[in-house]
């Protein structure tokens, strides 16, 4: 009887960790190349395209980085939230809400006002709604110990339908002849560019830093952490659980928030329903991809926004379907996400015990 | 020996990923014999009898039963080739009756024959001295009874091999006692018995001969009748080990309460009551023992002193100072100097995947200033907890899940010993530990007692307890029935207390 056995692994080194994850990445490609090549596409042509439409011309790679920081920015709330062991799938209402938040404020505040401080008190808007949102779930779980994967995950539609509810009815711009749409912002609530891209990405990267000391050299990151790993040895040390998760949550919600806020102040410069473009959903998988740390999350992000901007340039330059980008894509997360099991676990070979026996 | 062999274990290998748990091991196992595995933790004492209960599977080596080469398959085909394993942890019915546990899982018609298999079942029990209560639910039964119970099921089932994994570590004395008979008489009827376990005395007591591992190979197989204690130890360890505890006398001077427990009840997590009115003094300069069989209330008893739960009722005073009510951050901020080593390391008392000064930091951040954590002033700490206590790890940043038990339990005991404690609680402090890592804290306990510390130390081996404690105090389903001096009673004594007997007087240590 030969087989094989599955056996758990002792900590790896780090650089054979990095092997591994760099083979899984081209294992990945290979793979999506097979496909593609049954498909009758020349998978050489198809990669190269990946690239040259994600980095390929200036204007590109400011699609690509507009792609990359609300992925960037959800990311980090994620992961402060999932660090807890809180599992906050609820980003995408929490940048919807967010979103919703600040326009009421760009809406209301008048065109006069300038624009740092109009832009101030988006962001504050933004953040307190989207860590509002967030707040629900984590008193309910504090409180009452509920389950938040679900609750977060139901707050997301609330929060879609209840602006669908405001873009056809109480938002609704007199000015576009009863199109269902809420007015543009004025001038003064659009954040400006720097170098080229709006300067979300100035806030993505203070976020990257923000995240990365809060977690790494504050008391509360600490507690963050204990908490994430033992409830028990959290509540042994004194701490105060309920309002660890919180405050957590609260920061991981309000990050989500500001991730609405860019959305809305300077893609749509407008409030839509679909304001959150599911980038909630995909952070999930980048702050797992980065392994919830603050500074991998940067560099997930940007290689992922590569892929989407990437695969929507297919699309269009080789006229190919939409779901030859989504196959690529898929095919890549599963080796990645993949090669964790091989991280964690390795597979033997068995011997056979008892040979002379059979 | 003229009698037979039914097993012969030969140059078994088993390894869990890179960690061998056993390498090489010869067992054999006569007819009417009861055999220990004696090891430390970690020796591969489970991995061993789990291959023989058809869990594992060897990577190596031979397995023969009455001299035929078998592989077992599952723990079904080892019971059938009459091998059965009585685990610590047992697998009965609460909401059934004895006889029900026994038929459970046998095949049968459709309707459970219970009429027709009652007569064998008495017969069995008589055969074997198994006073059970064949109509009996096991929620009613004790411990002894349901482990009795685990014995009637195997044999039931044509065992004529037993496998029992620490059988004592959850009876009282007089409990142990029982079981050795039952022992005594399966070895009679020519049952083999194989009884895996640490403590010593019972080995020298029950068993036939000794099979010895360490670090998961075979050191040799002994007759019991030809090796004395310190012999055993020497095989198990390796090395000469001075066994004694000694018991510092200090001058305490006058009495001094430093904890003070009054009429305490406390509810577990479902709302049980598990402690009941307990009431004591622990003292300066004493290590106050806290004897019981498992789960009468201690885990209870610990957390609540330590504030991790509300008492139902009564109060307890810190040097004067009532804590009930208070939280542990209430306890940590006001600076009450008090150390707790919970049951649950890993779970409770650390943080497993954080570095060692992490964990040193753990009961300190609440008291630094600013919002930001100050690693420096502890990371000297924890060079020199890693010295002191000589803790073998690669560095101070190493995850303290990676470190062996004792050195765990070390970094735990160093950190909570740092805070210069008045009070200084251990639940089940040397629970996993090899002997000499166990002796390391009882040292360091002593210690501790002379420097005035109160220790309340909660134990399971009554030897021990007897050894190191000043005074006992036994807990019976929650209740105080005795606080007692070591000197003036005997194990048996104590263990009447542990199943509820009551002392009439308190005897108060001197």
């Amino acid at each position: 009887m030969t087989g094989v056995r599955v056996t758990k692994r002792d900590v790896m080194p780090r650089n054979k960790e990095y092997a591994v994850r760099l083979l899984a990445v081209a294992l990945s490609i290979v793979f999506a190349g097979v496909i593609l090549l049954l498909f009758g596409l020349n998978p050489i042509k198809i990669f190269q395209s990946l690239i040259v439409g994600s980095i390929g011309t200036k204007m590109r790679i400011k699609q690509t980085l507009i792609k990359a920081i609300p992925l960037c920015i959800a990311s980090l709330g994620i992961s402060v939230a999932f660090k807890m062991k809180f599992w906050n799938i609820g980003a995408e209402g929490q940048i919807t809400l967010g979103a919703t938040a600040a326009t009421f404020v760009a809406l209301n505040l008048g065109s006069d006002v300038p624009r740092p401080l109009m832009l101030a008190a988006m962001m504050i808007a933004a953040v307190v709604a989207g860590g509002l949102w967030a707040f629900i779930p984590a008193i309910f779980k504090a409180r009452l110990g509920t389950n938040e994967t679900i609750f977060t995950l139901m707050l997301n539609y609330i929060a879609i339908k209840f602006v669908m509810y405001l873009q056809y009815g109480p938002w609704i711009d007199p000015a576009a002849q009863g199109f269902p749409k809420i007015a543009k912002f004025s001038g003064n609530a659009v954040l400006p560019d720097v170098f080229g891209v709006h300067a979300g990405w100035i806030i993505a990267l203070v976020l990257v830093a923000f995240v990365y000391v809060f977690m790494n050299k504050t008391k509360k990151g600490y507690e963050v952490n204990v908490v994430g790993q033992s409830v028990e040895t959290a509540r042994y040390a004194g701490m105060n659980i309920g309002s660890i998760i919180v405050v957590a949550m609260l920061m991981s919600g309000g990050m989500c928030g500001i991730a609405g806020m860019i959305q809305a102040s300077a893609i749509e410069k407008s409030l839509t329903y679909s304001i959150g473009n599911n980038y909630g959903f995909t952070a999930i998988i980048t702050a797992w991809l980065a392994r919830l740390n603050a500074v991998a999350i940067l560099f997930v992000c940007i290689a992922f926004a590569m892929l989407i901007q990437g695969g929507a340039y297919i699309q269009i330059a080789m006229n190919v379907p939409s779901s030859v980008a989504s196959i690529v894509q898929g095919t890549i997360l599963f080796f990645v996400l993949g090669s964790e099991f091989f991280l964690q676990y390795r597979i033997v070979r068995m011997r056979d015990a008892q040979k002379e026996v059979a | 020996m003229d009698k037979n062999k039914t097993i012969e274990m030969i140059g078994i290998s088993k390894s869990f990923g890179s960690v061998q748990a056993n390498r090489d091991v010869f067992l054999d196992v006569y007819e009417g014999e009861v055999h220990a595995i004696l090891g430390e933790n970690g020796a591969g004492k489970s991995t061993l009898m789990n291959m023989l209960s058809g869990i594992y599977k060897p990577d190596d080596g031979t397995i023969r039963l009455y001299g035929e080469p078998v592989k077992l398959s599952s723990p079904k085909d080892a019971i059938q080739r009459g091998i059965g394993m009585i685990y610590q942890h047992f697998n009965l019915v609460d909401v059934l009756t004895a006889t029900e546990n026994i038929l459970i899982g046998q095949p049968s018609r459709f309707f459970l024959r219970t009429k027709t298999q009652a007569g064998r079942i008495r017969e069995l029990s008589d055969r074997y001295g198994l006073d059970i209560d064949p109509d009996k639910r096991v929620s009613d039964m004790s411990v002894g009874e349901k482990q009795t119970l685990e014995i009637l099921k195997v044999l039931y089932r044509g065992a004529r091999i037993l496998i029992m994994d620490e059988p004592t570590a959850v009876l009282t004395p007089q409990e142990i006692r029982k079981l050795f008979r039952i022992i005594r008489n399966m070895k009679q009827q020519g049952c083999s018995v194989i009884i895996i376990t640490h403590k010593l005395n019972e080995v020298m007591e029950i068993s036939d001969r000794v099979t010895v591992l360490r670090k998961g190979a075979s050191v040799g197989t002994v007759h019991t009748a030809d090796v004395d204690i310190p012999n055993l130890i020497e095989m198990m360890v390796g090395k000469k080990i001075d066994l004694a505890i000694v018991k510092p006398e200090v001058d305490r001077g006058l009495q001094q309460s430093l904890l003070r427990l009054d009429e305490v009840t406390v509810r577990d997590a479902e709302g049980k009551r598990a402690v009941s009115d307990v009431s004591f003094d622990l003292w300066k300069y004493e290590i106050l023992g806290v004897a019981g069989v498992a789960n009468s209330g201690q885990k209870e008893l610990c957390e609540a002193i330590a504030g991790l739960i509300r008492p139902e009722r009564g109060r307890i005073f810190f040097e004067g100072e009532n804590l009930v009510g208070k939280t542990p951050r209430d306890i940590i901020q006001r600076g009450i100097r008090m150390g707790f080593i919970p049951e649950d390391r890993l779970g409770m008392g650390l943080v497993g995947s954080m570095d060692i000064v992490s964990n040193i930091i753990l009961k300190d951040y609440q008291n630094q200033p600013g919002i930001f954590i100050q690693k420096e002033a502890c990371t000297e700490k924890a060079i020199k907890i890693v010295e002191a206590l000589d803790i073998q790890t690669p560095s101070i940043y190493t995850p303290v899940q990676q470190l062996s038990g004792g050195n765990i339990q070390k970094v735990l005991l160093g950190r909570e010993i740092d805070s210069a404690p008045k009070v200084l609680i251990t639940a089940y402090a040397v629970r996993g530990l090899d002997i000499g890592a166990s002796f390391k804290i009882y040292d360091m306990l002593n210690e501790q007692k002379k420097k005035g510390v109160g220790v309340l130390f909660v134990g399971e081996d009554l030897d021990v307890l007897m050894d190191l404690c000043d005074r006992i105090l036994v807990l019976c389903h929650g209740e105080v029935t005795g606080i007692v001096d070591p000197a003036n009673v005997t194990k048996e004594e104590i263990g009447l207390l542990m199943t509820g007997r009551k002392k009439e007087s308190e005897v108060s240590a001197q």
